[in-house]
């Protein structure tokens, strides 16, 4: 049996060289929508938090887990949604001919 | 469910993530890919959820509590303060990774508590220069680097330590550290190098979810923690080319104190009015504008805006040179401009801008100084010598549009306001392009 800290290396490894590859691609006209949606994903580490909840009984692990829960909440959700509002706003041409002459 | 079914599920999780990024290359795809990648994390959350033993209750409060909040936020704030939001964000990813790990009672976590916790604190001094909360100014003193230094060895020290005794006292005395660490490490850069901060930190919320999914030996956090990883420090390498200057010098340099006093290379400054540039502007085919920072502070986006359209209905064709640089953070002026509705088309590169500007009758500098300044590609004495520009001067014309001829940030005299060929239109950015609008009406 592998080790799960080589299995986590070897995944590691693997996905960085694949988020070089594809961000990498990504014009700059978009960069900053770049890094609030990769921020959000960031905050997969809400998956931790879920996990943390379960964890201990003493008032100090549920304080943890509560701030844990809510923080990662907020860089999710503030994330994804800034992000959407953000690239709702950029739009091809609109046809400039056809607007009435001033 | 089953380890083995969740692990793959976890796997099913993070590939949206990789989508939703390569939907990103561009502007017509990129909407549906952020939804994809959202849809990825609810997947994530979903699977944490099914037959595990949680609390409800502690979930249910911390998710409405974060939602409200991460609602309100995206919601409520201005494009100008983009910068600042993402910086909060990455800080609450940062906190939120430091404490999943730290609730976990092993205590080979502290790499992923350290860089949550410096994340954590790196962005809120960000977030607060930003925003203007303190004086975005570097703060030095003596000794500043041997202290870091100093504090980032003992860091390691604890770390040691705490691997070694299992115990909970060097746990926390690293946690605190890596907290005041975070601070002192922002505090000495000034405002203007913030977009590779930001960028820095970035990368650093990753890897500290990528930390913590090693830490609970969970794939869909090493790959989205890998992601967001790279992502940041390609941003961050393409933020330092852009300025030209390696990020130890970012990090340490303290860019802006010195130099406050600006070597004046002199000469004759051809002033202009809004009635001259209206006519030149009227009978070009080609017009570039630069914008700068300076036009964001006037809130000048939309004036811009009427002013161009003003000229597209005329036949003259319209575009926007953006330096990498002209925001607060990477992209910020796209952003900035699509939200005064212009074009995504219209908005080129640095690359594209300069392959153009030999075919450009009248370049529009608003609000910008040294990425457009000549020194930069001509002077190897200058302190920004090597700095990639907008090569404005290659232009037919060039009106700058500026309050006075105060230096930029950088604090160098730029030759472009002295040349033939640059006409000068001393005034508020936001004036200016209103009254240039109104001009081209009578013309």
């Amino acid at each position: 049996m592998l080790d799960p800290v080589v299995v986590g290396i070897i995944t590691f490894v693997l996905a960085a060289f694949v988020g070089f590859e594809v961000i990498s691609k990504v014009p700059p006209t978009l960069h900053t929508p770049l890094m609030s949606g990769s921020n959000a994903i960031s905050g997969i580490t809400i998956v931790g938090a879920l996990i943390a909840t379960g964890g201990g009984s003493d008032t100090l692990a549920t304080v943890l887990a509560f701030v844990a829960v809510a923080t990662a909440t907020i860089n999710v959700v503030g994330g994804f949604l800034v992000t959407d509002r953000m690239l709702a706003m950029f739009h091809r041409p609109r046809r400039a001919k056809e607007k009435p002459e001033a | 469910m089953s380890p083995n079914v969740r692990a793959l599920l976890y796997l099913v999780a993070a590939v949206p993530f990789i989508i939703g990024l390569r939907r990103l290359s561009s502007p017509r795809t990129a909407r549906s890919g952020n939804t994809i990648a959202a849809g990825g994390m609810l997947l994530a959350v979903v699977v944490t959820l099914v037959e595990r033993d949680v609390s409800w209750s502690v979930i249910a409060a911390g998710i409405a509590v974060g939602s409200a909040i991460g609602v309100v936020a995206a919601v409520r704030v201005k494009m100008t303060a983009m910068p600042q939001l993402v910086a909060l964000f990455n800080g609450f990813g940062g906190i939120a990774s430091a404490l999943v790990a730290g609730t976990e009672t092993m205590l080979t976590i502290i790499l992923s508590v350290a860089i949550g916790a410096v994340t954590f604190t790196g962005s809120l001094v960000a977030y607060a220069k930003l925003q203007g909360i303190v004086r975005g100014a570097p703060i030095t003193y003596p000794g500043q680097r041997l202290v870091n230094l100093l504090l980032t060895g003992g860091l390691i020290g604890i770390g040691a330590w705490a691997q070694a005794t299992h115990e909970i006292v060097p746990f926390w005395g690293g946690a605190g550290l890596a907290l005041f660490l975070g601070i002192l490490l922002v505090i000495p850069i000034g405002g203007a190098d913030m977009p590779v901060v930001i960028a820095l930190l970035n990368s650093m919320s990753g890897l500290a979810a990528a930390c913590t999914g090693f830490v609970i030996n969970n794939s869909a956090l090493i790959i989205g923690g890998a992601l967001v990883g790279a992502s940041g420090v390609f941003l961050t390498t393409l933020m330092c080319r852009a300025m030209n200057r390696p990020l130890s010098n970012v990090l340490f340099g303290a860019f802006g104190t010195e130099g406050a006093a600006a070597v004046t290379t002199g000469g004759i400054v051809r002033r202009t009015t809004a009635d001259d540039v209206a006519i030149a502007l009227a009978y070009a085919s080609q017009v570039v504008v630069v914008p700068g920072y300076g036009l964001a502070v006037a809130q000048a986006q939309h004036a811009l805006r009427d002013l161009a359209a003003g000229l597209e209905r005329r036949g003259v064709k319209v575009a926007y040179g953006i330096h990498p640089v002209a925001g607060r953070m990477p992209g910020h002026m796209n952003v900035l401009l699509a939200e005064a509705d212009v074009p995504y088309e219209q908005l080129l590169d640095l690359d594209a801008t300069n392959s153009l500007l030999p075919r450009t009758d009248v370049v529009l500098v608003v609000g910008a100084n040294d990425v457009v300044n000549p020194s930069a590609r001509d002077d190897p004495s200058s302190p920004i010598y090597g700095m990639p520009i907008a090569e404005v001067d290659r232009a037919a014309t060039v009106v700058v549009i500026k309050r006075s001829l105060s230096p930029g940030f950088a604090g160098i005299d730029n030759p472009l306001f002295y040349r033939d060929g640059t006409l000068m239109l001393f005034a508020d950015a936001k004036a200016a392009l209103t009254e240039l609008d109104a001009a081209l009406a009578s013309v």
